[in-house]
């Protein structure tokens, strides 16, 4: 069977390395992803949205739709994860609790090295988590990757520190819901566009709150934004992901 | 001159992965596979998708390396073969 396997593998793989070979050439300009519409974007997405870095500007405003539901999709992983595993209080949850003997909580001893290094990396971490989301208009960066830097700079915290005191700090009360608010922050910038008479998530109706902006400078505007909402859901995701899976859903030991 | 780099990132990614495969501990797979990112992170940045290997990084080696070793932490390190 492994043999099998094997063969298979090593056919399936040739099969996709001979196909590659119809590939047309790296960077050249008669190939059919060169050819349509990203002509355009790359002559005038800037003069449009005056957002240096194409990839923001395609991402949140041309498409906004795949974007959104990007979002959504995050939020969704972060609440399957806390359906499967947070549990409820009660007899359940004692139940889960004496399942596996051998693979009960292990509290680290604390060290001192690893928490003053966490002191020290904490701050810049979280604010270089801002910067990546205010200068992804000009660098590559923006609301995934800062999000995914603030909810590690959490994580950070709870290894060096231990889970209930990071919980204290950032209850569950509070980034739970910001997983949730996130998306709906996103999308209401969208709802609010739609009621000023403009398409969904089509920047340019937020000029009628924001007066005085030219109509390229509110799409980059409004790329910001959506891309704060979008920060606020993947930090709280992954945080919450962290918890639900290190403390096996009680939050009370973490690593 | 790029293609030494490319054959580096090449035999070293197809090197981790196998590695990471038959590894027994699972620890040492996850930490392996924390490298592969870093490696494929390398790739996308010779590609010049820049953006890409900024999530790569982020995500695929950092977060996703913490989810796999607190996951190991609450199961068991090793694999039943």
């Amino acid at each position: 069977m492994k043999r099998f396997a094997l063969l298979f593998t090593f056919l399936v793989g040739g099969l996709l390395l001979w196909g590659s070979t119809d590939f047309p050439d790296w960077n050249d300009p008669e190939s059919p992803a060169s050819t349509y519409v990203s002509n355009l974007y790359i002559t005038q997405a800037y003069e449009k949205t005056h957002v240096p870095n194409l990839v923001s500007a395609i991402l949140a405003d041309y498409r906004n739709y795949d974007t959104m539901f990007e979002t959504t999709v995050v939020f969704t992983a972060g609440t399957a994860i806390f359906l499967i595993l947070r549990l409820p209080l009660g007899p359940l949850a004692r139940r889960r609790n004496t399942e596996h003997p051998e693979a009960e909580p292990q509290t680290l001893p604390r060290d001192p090295i690893l928490e003053m290094a966490c002191r020290v990396l904490f701050p810049p971490t979280h604010l270089f988590g801002l910067y990546v989301l205010t200068h992804g208009h000009y660098s590559p960066g923006g609301g995934f990757q800062a999000g995914v830097i603030l909810g590690a700079s959490f994580i950070l915290l709870a290894i060096a520190f231990d889970l209930r005191a990071t919980l204290s700090r950032l209850p569950e009360g509070l980034f739970k819901p910001l997983t949730a608010l996130g998306v709906a922050f996103y999308v209401g910038i969208g709802v609010v566009c739609l009621l000023l008479g403009k398409n969904f998530l089509d920047y340019e109706g937020l000029r009628a709150i924001f007066s005085g902006i030219s109509p390229q400078m509110i799409r980059s505007h409004g790329i910001l934004l959506v891309e704060c909402g979008v920060t606020v859901t993947v930090s709280a995701v992954i945080f919450a992901i962290y918890t639900n899976l290190v403390s096996r859903g009680n939050h009370r030991e973490g690593l | 001159m790029t293609w030494v780099l490319d054959l580096f990132l090449l035999l070293f990614i197809a090197g981790t992965a196998v590695a990471a495969l038959e590894s027994r501990c699972l620890l040492t797979s996850s930490i392996i596979l924390g490298a592969y990112s870093f490696m494929m992170c390398l790739v996308y940045a010779s590609l010049g998708a820049v953006d890409v290997a900024f999530t790569e990084a982020a995500v695929g080696a950092g977060a996703g390396t913490v989810f796999f070793l607190a996951t190991i932490l609450r199961t068991g390190r090793k694999t039943s073969r």
